[in-house]
């Protein structure tokens, strides 16, 4: 089943210097596992191919049911150097909830995942 | 019932909502209110504001947020603690003390100055004596934009805070001090917190974090259920009841819009962040891995389990350097196919800057409204209504400045359909970019001045 990563998770990011942070919040607690397990370091690299020029990183947050991202290289030089319009990186969050994901049908239907209209 | 210690923000950055400190201070029960003017490159527009007039060189607004909460500071005991002081604490501070004498205040307004964090004089000295002040992302010395440098300041902790409290103050002004010790520090003085109390200095550093953004804690960008969140317009800036043990709960003022809920706390504690284990500040480095949230009543969340461990030998500084100049041009192309309008009016312009001989450090085009801040992600945008060519560059006075006289003519000389250009030629602007190093804290030293 598709399941739209806006649909169960919410997001806020920022920025240090040239490098924009995500902060991946599922929606409800149940779903942090299915965040740990689809949205990994190599699918977000993906995900951002021809947006960043650098590394992703990932760090885990059990407690706040939270991933971390850190997107080297996403800010066109960062700060006031950055000509792009969100140099601060304020909405990456929402670019990264464009993704998709593939769930096993079963998977899906125990976690109460709405479906991808 | 056990002492809580409420702390609450009333500026998140130099701009926000100037009524927000009254606010404050009078829609509720509140015993320190918690002022952050500072960003990264705040230090060297005040720093430029101070070489044009030696009085100046601090957070003007927070004059005016002063006069707006004098009644309260002098009336119910509220202190005040603020970086206003930018790159000069002592100044601000004579400003803050003839608003008082202006209000009849004498006497009741002790003002604690913050001093010792401005590196700027003694940057020589200290590359002379090994300092190298290298750029903590790419490794470059500082002698390589050394005669360009603007401002340089230490992030300074809790500790001149603290003493300054303890020495009666009841506003105290800072420089550079760090985001979270302005609310860490009241909360620590107020427990008599030493330290050594890893986990306890993590919890004020963690409260400072949730609120030092102000209102985007208590419902302000917040995208969890936005649509929802009630009366915007009268938004409750946060503030935090903090408990001897280190705990506290994240709340706001009665009858206010916005809304404090475990999501938008969370929200606020993703943001900016780096390493979660590791969140390094001059008096502790806080593990957000340990953070504990709950819901405690309508508008309250409570927060408690923070783990922190001793800090690093080191300090932040944060230098400001010239860096060039830079501009950014507008169009708007409208359907027909106004995505492909701006592509071909970005491809003439190109063209037309290469042929006047022009080079720059960097240009970038954008296409808002088809995909300026979601990139390839966006998806096909060839049926958009409109879209804006968003040319920026990047480089010399001169080139960019010839730049700037090439947006108008695109009206009458490239695609058609093309509006939005009333604002003239665009802006050329001085860059001052940010240069962050470390430094041994042995190396500097802060010093707390008591004004009445």
């Amino acid at each position: 089943m598709k399941v739209r990563l806006v649909d169960i998770a919410h997001a806020r990011s920022g920025d240090k210097g040239d490098t924009a942070n995500v902060g991946l919040i599922a929606i409800e607690p149940r779903w942090y596992d299915l965040l740990v397990q689809a949205v990994t370091t190599e699918r977000v690299t993906r995900h951002f191919q021809g947006m960043i020029d650098g590394p992703v990183q990932r760090y885990e947050l059990p407690n706040l049911k939270a991933l971390n991202f850190l997107l080297h290289g996403a800010l066109d030089g960062g700060g006031t150097l950055s000509l792009k319009t969100d140099a601060q990186g304020k909405v990456y969050s929402t670019a990264l909830l464009r993704m998709v994901l593939d769930v096993p049908d079963r998977q899906a239907k125990e976690l109460g995942l709405p479906e991808a209209r | 019932m056990s002492k809580i210690v409420r702390v609450g923000a009333g500026q998140g950055f130099w701009g926000d909502d100037i009524d927000a400190p009254r606010r404050q201070v009078e829609g509720g029960q509140l015993d320190y209110l918690m002022l952050d003017y500072l960003a990264e490159v705040t230090m060297s527009i005040l720093q430029k504001q101070k070489e044009r007039d030696p009085s100046l060189g601090y957070a003007r607004d927070f004059v005016g947020a002063m006069e707006s909460v004098m009644p309260a500071v002098t009336g119910r005991g509220v202190k005040v603690i603020a970086n206003a002081g930018g790159v000069n604490p002592p100044a601000c501070a004579a400003a803050v003390k003839a608003i008082a004498e202006k209000a009849g205040a004498n006497g009741k307004v002790r003002i604690g100055v913050v001093t010792g964090d401005d590196l700027l004089s003694s940057i020589d000295e200290l590359i002379g004596k090994g300092h190298s002040l290298s750029n903590m992302d790419t490794g470059e010395p500082l002698s390589t934009v050394r005669d360009r440098v603007l401002s340089a300041n230490a992030y300074i902790g809790s500790e001149p805070i603290v003493e300054a409290l303890a020495k009666g103050a009841n506003v105290v002004i800072t420089g550079r001090s760090t985001d979270t010790a302005l609310t860490m520090a009241p909360i620590r003085h107020e427990f008599g917190w030493g330290a050594t109390s890893w986990d306890k200095l993590a919890a004020g550093i963690v409260a400072g974090h949730i609120i030092e953004c102000g209102a985007q804690c208590s419902g302000g960008n917040c995208l969890y259920d936005w649509q929802t969140i009630p009366d915007l317009a009268n938004v409750g800036y946060p503030l935090v009841e903090a408990s001897a043990d280190g705990s506290f709960v994240v709340t706001k003022h009665p009858n206010t819009g916005g809304r404090v809920s475990v999501r938008s706390v969370t929200e606020q504690l993703v943001y900016e962040m780096g390493d979660p284990h590791s969140y390094i500040t001059p008096d502790v480095i806080a593990d957000f891995t340990t953070i504990q949230l709950s819901d405690d009543g309508k508008d309250r969340v409570r927060v408690s389990g923070i783990k922190g461990k001793p800090p690093t030998d080191k300090l932040k500084v944060s230098i400001a350097y010239r860096a060039g100049f830079k501009a950014v041009g507008t169009l708007v192309y409208a359907w027909p196919d106004a995505l492909d309008k701006a592509q071909l009016a970005d491809r003439i312009l190109r063209e037309r800057l290469d042929r006047l001989g022009l080079r720059f450090e960097r240009i970038l085009t954008e296409f808002v409204g088809a995909n300026a801040t979601h990139g390839p992600l966006s998806g096909d945008q060839h049926e958009a209504p409109e879209v804006q060519l968003r040319f920026g560059v990047r480089g010399e006075k001169a080139a960019v400045e010839r730049f700037t006289r090439e947006i108008a003519p695109l009206v009458l000389n490239g695609p058609p359909s093309v509006t939005g250009f009333a604002g003239g030629r665009p802006k050329v602007e001085e860059i001052v970019a940010y240069w962050p190093a470390l430094i041994d804290k042995s190396v500097v030293k802060t010093s707390v001045q008591i004004i009445q």
